[in-house]
Formats: C-alpha cells, sequence, structure tokens
C-alpha cells in the first residue's frame, strides 16, 4: 500500500475519525515487516493491539444450576418440631400431679374454692325443687287442655246440631 | 435455558469479557475472578437474558462497572505505594530490557491512561467494536468518545515516541 494513503489514514486514525475497516487497513499494514521508520510507534501499538487479542479466558466457569434450598429447610423445621414435642412436656409437663405436691396455702384455696362450688350446688338444688312446683303445675295445665278437649267436640257437635235445625226451617 | 445454550451465548464475549477486566484490574487473576465473577451473575439471571437485546453489550457495561467498583473499592483499602522520593538516574538494565521490549511498554502507557481512556481504547482497538456499541457500554455520545478514543491513541504514540527516541541508550 501506499505510504501516503497509510499517512492520510493514521491522522484520521488519530483524531478517532477511522472506521472499523480503515482501521483493519492499517492493522494489515503493520503486521508486515518493514515498515517506515518514522511509522515504529505505530507499528508497535498495532502488535499490542494484535498480540493483547490473542489473550484467552481459560479457566472453566463453574456452572451451577441453582439449588432450591426449600426442602433443607423443611427437614430443619421438622427437626425443631420434634425437639419442641419433646422438650416441652419434659419442662413444663413437671408440676404438681397430686394433692400432696401443693403447698399448705394452694391446699387451703383449693378448700375454698370448693367450698363455693358446693354452696352454689346446693343453691341450684333447691332452685330444682321450685321447678318441681312448676312442673305440677305444668301438668294440671295438660289436664286442663285435656277437658277443653271434651268442650270442643260439645261444640262441633252442636254446631253440626244447629246446622240441620236451619236447614229444616226452610 | 440449559447450561448448553448458556455456553453457547456466552462463549463468543467470555474473552472479550476477561481482556476488558484485565484491562482494568490489570492483575490476571483479579481478572479471571472478574470474569467468573460476571458469568456467575449473567447465569443466575438466565431467565431474565432473553429480556435484553444485547447479551454482549449488556454484559460488557456489567463488566466496566463490576471492575471500577472493585477498583474503588481497592483504593479504599489499600495503602497506595508511591515512589516519590525514589529516582533512578543511571538506566538500569532493567530499563533497558523493558525498552527493547517496547510492545510490552504499550501496556504500561495504557495502565496510566484515564478509566474512561482504557475501557475506550480496549473496546475500539482490541475488541473492534463500533462507536454504535460502544456508546452502549459507556453510556456516552459517539462524539465524546471520538474524543477520548483520540486522546488516548495520541498520548500512547507520543509516549511510544519518546521511548523510542530515548529509552534505548
Amino acid at each position: 500500500m501506499v505510504l501516503n494513503s497509510i499517512e492520510k489514514l493514521l491522522e484520521k486514525y488519530d483524531t478517532g475519525e477511522t472506521t472499523l475497516k480503515e482501521e483493519q487497513q492499517l492493522k494489515t499494514y503493520f503486521a508486515q515487516e518493514k515498515v517506515a521508520p518514522h511509522l515504529e510507534p505505530y507499528k508497535t501499538m498495532f502488535q499490542y493491539f494484535n498480540n493483547t487479542k490473542q489473550e484467552l479466558y481459560t479457566k472453566d466457569v463453574p456452572l451451577k444450576p441453582r439449588k432450591s434450598y426449600i426442602y433443607q429447610w423443611i427437614s430443619v423445621a421438622a427437626v425443631a418440631v420434634l425437639m419442641l414435642g419433646i422438650l416441652i412436656p419434659n419442662v413444663f409437663g413437671g408440676g404438681p400431679t397430686s394433692m400432696e405436691d401443693l403447698t399448705l396455702e394452694q391446699q387451703m384455696a383449693f378448700n375454698e374454692t370448693k367450698k363455693v362450688f358446693d354452696m352454689i350446688g346446693t343453691q341450684f338444688n333447691t332452685g330444682q325443687n321450685q321447678m318441681g312446683a312448676l312442673s305440677l303445675a305444668s301438668s294440671n295445665f295438660v289436664k286442663g287442655a285435656e277437658q277443653v278437649k271434651y268442650i270442643n267436640e260439645f261444640s262441633e257437635t252442636s254446631s253440626k246440631f244447629f246446622k240441620s235445625k236451619k236447614s229444616k226451617n226452610k | 435455558m440449559t447450561q448448553t445454550d448458556f455456553i453457547k451465548l456466552v462463549m463468543p464475549f467470555k474473552d472479550k469479557v476477561f481482556r476488558l477486566a484485565k484491562r482494568l484490574l490489570v492483575s490476571r487473576e483479579e481478572a479471571e475472578d472478574a470474569t467468573q465473577e460476571i458469568l456467575m451473575k449473567l447465569w443466575n439471571n438466565k431467565e431474565k437474558i432473553s429480556d435484553y437485546k444485547n447479551v454482549e453489550a449488556f454484559s460488557m457495561t456489567m463488566t466496566k462497572n463490576f471492575c471500577l467498583d472493585r477498583l474503588k473499592s481497592k483504593q479504599a483499602q489499600n495503602l497506595k505505594i508511591v515512589h516519590s522520593n525514589y529516582q533512578d538516574n543511571n538506566t538500569s538494565l532493567q530499563k533497558q530490557v523493558e525498552a527493547k521490549d517496547s510492545v510490552d511498554w504499550v501496556s504500561k502507557i495504557i495502565e496510566e491512561l484515564p478509566e474512561q481512556q482504557k475501557i475506550i481504547l480496549q473496546l475500539r482497538d482490541i475488541e473492534e467494536y463500533d462507536f454504535d456499541e460502544i456508546a452502549k457500554v459507556v453510556d456516552m455520545n459517539p462524539t465524546a468518545i471520538r474524543v477520548a478514543l483520540s486522546r488516548a491513541r495520541k498520548t500512547i504514540r507520543e509516549k511510544l515516541t519518546n521511548t523510542h527516541r530515548y529509552g534505548i541508550k
């Protein structure tokens, strides 16, 4: 290639105006052994660019599919629940199980409440006695209702009787 | 999306991600870690990947942001060692070797550029992206990109010219 055109291209190159194609031309020109001595720095530059381009990434990439850790967490939760199930009765279940385990105060309180409940119970019983009187009254009501049935029967027959009388009058 | 689909999708640009990361983070190990991180992030969001129109540009943007964050946290963490009181008057053997190996010089020069210019230069001159794609990655308008690119290229050339002239002595 003519030196003149290369120099022109280099001028453009320095101002950043060259296209990729023109830069390719420059690269091929400077790839050759002999270049004009005043262009020596450019040769180094382009040589360097070419050398660098050969450099490759040689390490391989460890591509692991992303694991979902949800199952592991579920097992952890299950173990935790199991441990709690064992621990809770041991820690909190050691309370008093019979009357002898209670302190005196607690026994007294227990007795007091028992007394109160007993009292309420007897009151309930007297209430129930009075309820007996009510039930007697209600049974009497039932008897009265039966007697009313007789009256109904009587009124039915009497209305029949009146009907027939009316028809006779016509 | 299965693993093979994902690899097929990622394969074409994983090296570009790595090179950009290396450009910004300099150390190879750091860049490898960053690339891995980016790929893992993409993999973890593989359900959403089809929503992106340009996965490559998206990944490059991710890489850029990730590396810049990394640099920021590093600067906050570490003490910087600055050789302010250190001078080497006679050109050491080390320096001579470096000067000879001028291709390596380029990377050192690029290291000194501002991050923005580094990214743009990397994307343009090494990965050969067109300006629209770069605009997507760095979120700048093409004119500004051109300016930054031009500055970066000029800086590199000037510094290289200087080393060519004075470095080998």
